[in-house]
């Protein structure tokens, strides 16, 4: 079938034809009984398709519909306040903790340095894991394609 | 001066405003796209509502000379294909329902049957492919015509045709034999 025949047939079908194409279609259908097969069997599956149509939900679900995205957009703000906050505080209170740890004189160096070496360690770790997720979402090329 | 500033709508109220005309503008086409595309209500109703709100955070990137729905339809299509991705298995629960338009004196033997078609077409949408059902979906289920598909889809008016001729072959395929 050749795309002209198949945007054609798909005017008549949607009901947008005008008289001449109505026409024009006519006379392929007579000519090219494999096109006649192919318009009864679009027209029927659509005929199908009409019988049914998607669920609609209750009127409470549209009442609250703006509602629900309003509360989500404010919690989202809260949210945000809350982790800066306790990220600030969790800084301080390492920072506080780490500054008495190397203070204290009756903890041996080598303790010392260890632990500040797995400390930066850590917190090196973290920060590289928080870039990479940052960075990839923000230039990832391929984020759109499913994997 | 100091008085208009006081007494001037603040901007970011101005934009929820905006924001809200949009969406109860468009909720029941996204909601219903999200219903067709995963084929649950919360579903549809949970994505249909995050795509909302991330298009709210990138609200300034929209273009107003564009139609909303058209920039908006892209986030709620990535969200339900992310969706889909992870869920691989649809629920069972029905999605379809007997059209309105129907004769009031259709005997049970016909609303049964009706039923049991419903049943038959929404096993073989869920078992199309994802480009398939987008296009049925927003075809003969929203009743978009050619032109608004082929914006959504950034595809020609052509190509809009063909693809949805493809999609019902490969639906009645499914769907020979049962009905």
């Amino acid at each position: 079938m050749t795309e002209y025949n198949l945007i054609l047939m798909e005017k008549i079908l949607d009901g947008s034809a005008n008289a001449a194409e109505k026409a024009e279609f006519e006379q392929i259908i007579i000519n090219e009984p494999k096109m006649k097969k192919e318009f009864e069997e679009q027209k029927h599956i659509k005929e199908v398709l009409k019988m049914v149509q998607l669920k609609n939900p209750t009127n409470e679900v549209w009442d609250g519909y703006w509602e629900g995205i309003y509360n989500r957009l404010e919690r989202s703000i809260a949210w945000l306040f809350i982790f800066a906050g306790a990220a600030v505080l969790l800084a301080l209170g390492s920072y506080e903790a780490v500054e008495t740890f190397l203070a204290d004189t009756q903890t041996p160096a080598v303790i010392k340095y260890s632990t500040a070496a797995v400390v930066f360690g850590l917190t090196l770790l973290l920060f590289s894991v928080i870039r990479e997720k940052l960075f990839t979402r923000k230039h990832d090329k391929y984020k759109e394609i499913q994997r | 001066m100091k008085n208009n500033l006081f007494t001037k709508t603040k901007p970011d109220e101005n934009k929820m405003k905006e924001f809200e005309q949009n969406v109860k503008i468009n909720m029941k086409r996204a909601y219903f796209t999200a219903l067709g595309f995963t084929g649950s209500h919360e579903s549809a109703l949970e994505l249909s509502q995050e795509a909302f709100i991330r298009a709210y955070k990138n609200y300034n990137k929209f273009n107003p000379d564009r139609k909303f729905f058209t920039w908006y339809y892209k986030i709620l299509k990535n969200l339900c294909l992310n969706f889909i991705r992870d869920s691989k298995k649809y629920n069972n629960v029905s999605f379809l329902d007997s059209t309105d338009n129907l004769p009031a004196n259709s005997t049970p033997q016909q609303d049964l049957e009706r039923d049991e078609t419903g049943k038959l077409v929404q096993e073989a949408l869920l078992k199309l492919n994802f480009e398939d059902r987008e296009i049925i979906i927003l075809k003969e289920f929203q009743g978009l015509s050619y032109k608004e598909i082929s914006e959504l889809l950034n595809l020609p008016e052509g190509t809009v045709m063909s693809k949805l001729f493809y999609a019902r072959k490969k639906l009645l395929k499914l769907l020979k034999g049962v009905l």
